[in-house]
């Protein structure tokens, strides 16, 4: 039996992941394979990696015991992985600095990404022009209008944003359109995808680029409390957030791991996103994994108050670990994390994105059930100054 | 003999290159997609390549994308699409039918489910575009217990040593895409395309006949890619973008296409070449 960790095994996980992309890719698919795998091995790569890991994005990040939200609750100590004080202010950086310089080494200058919240744009925008790469950034128009202080961010950062017009206008479309870009440009152009999606090897990269929020929790765990956390708590959009906290952990099978999907207005009202929750098994972006799909494997259109949640896929990763019951996959609705979003910014001065607000949300549902002893690790996956328009118009509050 | 290969043989005694036509099935409704088949036939097409919509096709541009909408507007099914290739090879008994669509369709239905379906609506051949060779073995296995052609794309970045692979996994024919890039109309041949061709000519060595796609419009295209060597031609987006342009006016639809496939199936005549 493999260790968990070994996974993907040929490019798949389980039955999972693979390569389902037109023809025009697979070379392209073939040839970042190998120069990730070259570059993963090299120490030059890694000793760069994480100068700029540590002096441009801010790592490491703290683990901070959220002391006010403990107490109030009156169960499980809860603490914060603080994402949302990464450069950018989510965890988005992380991979994106990774693969901007797996671009750089592959002698491709023009960088396309797609973007849903606008995060993971405004991190490839951020480490595109540190690098000194172009950056062309697909985002759906529904999206572009939720979110636009981060358009002019990224165009603030040198990146040119194309308006998605097609199909739900929101991340599934911005994904369609930037394998669409790459299909065209596959030669001159690097497709720096932003969440353990798509096909191999992209669930493995940035699922390996972004285990350093894991790795680092097992550390400063240990130096707070001189053992390792009971719980693992993590929104799951496309699932890199998550999958980065997990990976360091998957073959401690002591601690639980839970990842939170949106149920956006209830899982029962079908407007939602939770494609492991509520999904079944499909082969969309690339990649066979639990999808939001009709009777006719016709893809759903999603919901979510959060548009990086917003997303009818999940990373291959997650849906092997949801079938093996090695993680556990639950849903919080829009009103839950709202309130999640509330809570937190007032007990603890904190306002955190409304993506992990999910993540929160489950935390506060069973924190009080579990005893004083246990520890639950909560990835605050990015701050919340990008919600403040969304949340307002959602309490109906005029600013 | 398998139909597809039957009429390429058929097509090469004649010293004609084939004639491939692409529509969308339910574009821009269920009732118009027989009678738009049989222009494209009394036209002169030599197969006919019936999609069935997707939600997502990452493969199409513009003109096939918008085609999906209306087709998924009119609430075609994949079983629908089925049915209608029943109808008209029932009608044409000896045009192969090729059924094109992404895998999630595929997949959703199940593979033993989709292709004995497929073989009950007489349907040749599969195109799946985002399905590899890499992913296909269950997939090939089960179309060959059910005697339909599994066609695969060859890319200009696809190796020689990777398009011999390709051609061990397809039947039917090869299916070379022209560009980089998605479907949609382009003005000119383009020199990867050219070389392309003979490429997959010089490795198949008549092993598996070549059609070639993407960006394919104009006769001048066709003459020119039969001279490079291919044996048959794919048509779609400007066939789309004729019933498009006339979606109101059904008489002037059919007759536009039935002048364009004339004009294309002339330019496919190797007799014709200079
Ligand atoms: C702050 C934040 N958290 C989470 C996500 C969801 O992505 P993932 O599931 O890949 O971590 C996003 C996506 O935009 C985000 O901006």
């Amino acid at each position: 039996m493999p260790n968990l960790s070994d996974y993907p095994i040929d490019g798949k996980y389980g039955r999972f992941g693979g390569r389902f992309v037109p023809e025009t890719l697979m070379s392209a698919l073939i040839e970042l394979e190998e120069a990730y795998l070259k570059a993963k091995a090299d120490e030059r790569f890694q000793k760069q990696l994480k100068y700029y890991l540590s002096e441009f994005a801010g790592r490491p990040t703290p683990l901070y015991y959220a002391k006010n939200l403990t107490r109030k609750l009156g169960g499980a100590k809860i603490y914060l992985k603080r994402e949302d004080l990464a450069h950018g202010g989510a965890h988005k950086i992380n991979n994106t600095v990774g693969q901007a310089f797996l671009a750089k080494r592959m002698g491709k200058r023009r960088v396309i990404a797609e973007t849903g919240a606008g995060q993971h744009g405004v991190a490839t925008a951020m480490a595109c022009a540190a690098l000194g790469l172009r950056a062309e950034i697909y985002m759906g128009l529904e999206d572009m209008r939720r979110q636009r202080l981060n358009v002019f961010r990224m165009e603030l950062l040198g990146a040119k944003v194309h308006p998605v017009e097609s199909g739900s206008k929101t991340l599934k479309d911005a994904i369609n359109e930037a394998l669409r870009d790459w299909v065209t440009n596959v030669q001159t152009t690097y497709y720096l995808i932003g969440s353990v999606v798509g096909p191999h090897p992209y669930p493995m990269i940035v699922r390996d680029f972004q285990s350093v929020i894991g790795y680092e929790i097992k550390e400063q765990i240990l130096n707070k409390e001189g053992r390792p956390p009971d719980i693992l708590i993590a929104c799951v959009g496309g699932g890199s957030n998550a999958m980065g906290t997990f990976y360091p952990f998957l073959d401690d099978l002591d601690v639980e791991l839970y990842g939170v999907e949106a149920a956006g207005e209830g899982i029962e009202t079908g407007r939602h996103a939770a494609s492991l929750c509520a999904g079944s098994e499909g082969v969309f972006h690339g990649m066979r994994t639990y999808v939001l799909q009709d009777e006719d494997g016709q893809i759903i259109t999603t919901h979510s108050i959060s548009a990086g949640l917003d997303y009818p896929g999940v990373g291959p990763e997650h849906s092997f670990l949801k079938e093996i019951g090695r993680a556990k996959y639950v849903a919080i609705t829009d009103r839950e994390a709202v309130e999640a979003f509330l809570e937190l910014s007032r007990s603890e001065g904190i306002i955190p994105a409304l993506e992990p607000s999910h993540a929160l949300a489950y935390a506060m549902k069973i924190a009080p059930n579990l005893s004083r002893d246990d520890i639950i690790v909560v990835t605050l996956s990015g701050r919340g100054d990008k919600d403040v328009e969304v949340v307002a118009r959602y309490l109906g509050v005029k600013i | 003999m398998r139909l597809i290969e039957a009429k390429f043989k058929s097509l090469e005694r004649r010293g004609e290159g084939a004639l491939i036509g692409y529509i969308t099935c339910g574009d821009p409704t269920l009732n118009h997609t027989p009678v738009i088949a049989e222009a494209l036939i009394e036209g002169g097409i030599d197969m006919l390549e019936l999609g069935i919509p997707f939600s997502d096709p990452i493969a199409d541009g513009p003109v096939i994308q918008r085609a999906a909408v209306r087709a998924l507007r009119a609430g075609v099914r994949p079983t629908m699409v089925l049915e209608i290739a029943r109808k008209i090879s029932m009608a044409h008994p000896d045009l192969p039918i090729i059924i094109l669509t992404y895998y999630n369709v595929v997949f959703r239905m199940g593979l033993e489910n989709f292709f004995s379906l497929a073989k009950e609506s007489n349907v040749s051949g599969v195109i799946v575009p985002d399905m590899t060779i890499e992913e296909s073995s269950e997939y090939r296995a089960i179309a060959s217990k059910y005697d339909i052609d599994t066609i695969f794309l060859a890319a200009p970045s696809t190796s020689n040593e990777r398009i011999k692979k390709i051609i061990e996994c397809s039947s039917g024919f090869l299916y070379l895409v022209s560009v980089f890039g998605v479907t949609g109309v382009r003005e000119r041949l383009r020199e990867e395309s050219i070389n392309l061709i003979r490429r997959a000519s010089t490795v198949s060595n008549g092993r598996i006949p070549i059609a070639v796609g993407f960006g394919i419009s104009k006769p001048s295209h066709i003459k020119n890619i039969i001279a490079q060597g291919a044996d048959g031609a794919i048509v779609g987006s400007k066939i789309i973008k004729i019933i498009e342009e006339n979606i109101n006016n059904q008489k002037e639809m059919l007759l536009n296409l039935k002048k364009y496939i004339r004009r294309l199936k002339k330019a496919a005549l190797k007799t014709s070449q200079p």
